[in-house]
């Protein structure tokens, strides 16, 4: 039996009274005050998550982009210094093992964060892939991380900066920068998982606790509620992101999920799957995730409820909620093409019924 | 925790009041709190022969489905149908508007069901 990991904010949680789970072999916040009021409370104000079980992983020396170039799905070749990218490392059959945000902070020295169930099994794959000058860091529990996300983010980090006299400004989305947040050395990047405008902050572990308590003094008056893994699921989900493990998986391609976007064919160089996702690109992959409505008053959509057009079964749902936001269920669900398109009644089957739910798109949540 | 004095208790955390010939059925206080906000239930239709132990409703929070064992065995006589329009009575009352079901029991002394004060003792302190 294996240890569970210990988040480096694991007594603020305690302080906080948190309710904690087991999650991917840590021991993690599922709620505080509540699942429904945590989410409201970042889609209206804002919300900090602790997520230092996300991997966080360096990637340093002149071959490091040469061997992220060989390994990754997105081309790294096109961010610059303090941009960043979503991408994936791939199996040779197209399958996801990992999806993962790869932050350029210098021409030799990149940021991935990955997943806390993929941590070990990426950081395997980066130090025995044939590479040349290039040294992969940052084992499960080296670093602390924390997000910062809603509308009122930009506000709260603000108002955190305005004694500095070095006049920090936050980075513009998708990108990353070192800056100090009360006294603390951190990089902050501005990414998330939730929809919402926000920041994604990394730091060591000392300094994780430090700018949690900031940043929570900081946002009180905002309405800033210290957020669990329970509405940090029901927001991804609403802005139709998927979860690894169930939207994503080794038999799962990108192209499958509807991430093509972020595979990058059009360059020269190989790298794992690729051949299997030229092909689904051109020929169309067996399978495509649709984003699924329901009503409300109806059972919610679960993860694993098959999926029926007539009689026929047509998929597999890969992640339901009850949507706190829209008070109905919605889902992702991996459909067998031809995709029925928006707005075809489509049924799900739970405890032995019927529900109605109608495809929709991915993103539930109009876009910021 | 609030576990009151006048019920009878089930280990999967059910509550079950017994009147005349007529038991209701309800989840305590800890699982609702531990389900958190409650957004659906599903109830069994009146008529339904139930054993012991079987399940008979579903509560649904954001987070998950969970199964709901009948205390004892009989026919469900009534549903508590104001909870489809407000499944969160589950969490604001759950000893009173927020019940799930009525029964007749087959045996007039149910069997195998704890006291409050032998249920209070198998929840965490």
């Amino acid at each position: 039996m294996s240890l569970m990991m210990e988040s480096p904010l694991a007594s603020c949680h305690r302080t906080l009274k948190a309710r904690m789970i087991p999650f991917a072999g840590w021991n993690l916040p599922v709620e505080y005050s509540g699942l429904i009021s945590e989410h409201k409370a970042t889609r209206q104000a804002a919300g900090l998550f602790d997520i230092s079980h996300m991997g966080q992983i360096r990637a340093h020396g002149k071959g490091a982009l040469p061997a992220l170039e060989t390994l990754l799905a997105n081309d790294p070749a096109k961010l610059r210094d303090g941009e960043g990218q979503y991408t994936f490392l791939l199996n040779d059959q197209g399958g996801v093992i990992d999806d993962l945000f790869l932050y350029r902070l210098a021409y030799d020295d990149f940021l991935l964060v990955v997943n806390a169930s993929r941590h070990a099994e990426d950081l395997h794959m980066l130090t025995n892939s044939p590479k040349q000058d290039v040294s992969f860091r940052g084992s499960p529990g080296s670093s602390a991380g924390m997000a910062l996300q809603g509308p009122k983010s930009v506000a709260i980090l603000s108002a955190l900066w305005k004694a500095d006299p070095t006049h920090p400004v936050p980075p513009k989305r998708n990108h990353i920068a070192k800056c100090r947040i009360a006294s603390q050395e951190a990089l902050i990047a501005a990414t998330g998982y939730t929809g919402e405008d926000g920041f994604e902050i990394f730091t060591d572990l000392s300094a994780g606790p430090v700018i949690w308590n900031a940043l929570l003094e900081a946002g009180k008056t905002d309405g800033l509620l210290p957020c669990g893994l329970g509405s940090r699921d029901s927001l991804r989900l609403e802005a139709g992101f998927p979860l690894n493990g169930q939207d994503l998986s080794p038999e799962i391609t990108p192209m499958e999920a509807g991430l093509g976007f972020f595979v990058d064919l059009n360059r020269p160089r190989s790298f794992p799957g690729r051949l299997v996702l030229e092909a689904q690109k051109k020929n169309g992959a067996p399978r495509t995730c649709v984003g699924l409505k329901g009503q409300p008053g109806q059972p919610p959509p679960r993860h694993d409820y098959p999926v029926f057009q007539g009689d026929k079964k047509i998929g597999v749902i890969t992640s339901g909620v009850p949507s706190p936001t829209l008070g109905h269920g919605i889902a992702l669900a991996l459909i067998t093409t031809p995709i029925p398109p928006c707005g075809q009644d489509l049924e799900f089957e739970v405890r032995g019924r019927r529900v109605p739910v109608k495809v929709s798109p991915r993103r539930f949540i109009p876009k910021k | 925790m609030n576990t009151p004095n006048d019920l009878l208790y089930a280990k999967t955390h059910e509550w079950l009041r017994l009147e005349k010939d007529s038991a209701t059925v309800g989840i305590t206080d800890h699982a609702q709190r531990e389900l958190s906000d409650v957004v659906y239930v599903e109830i069994p239709k009146p008529g339904r022969k139930v054993t012991a132990g079987e399940v008979v409703a579903t509560v649904e929070s954001v987070k998950a489905a969970s199964d709901i064992y009948a205390p004892v065995g009989g026919e469900i006589t009534e549903a508590n149908t104001a909870l489809s329009s407000d499944p969160g009575l589950v969490n604001r009352e759950p000893y009173g508007q927020g019940w799930l079901f009525r029964l007749k029991p087959d045996q007039p002394k149910p069997a195998g069901l704890l006291s409050p004060s032998d249920y209070g003792a198998t929840l965490p302190h």
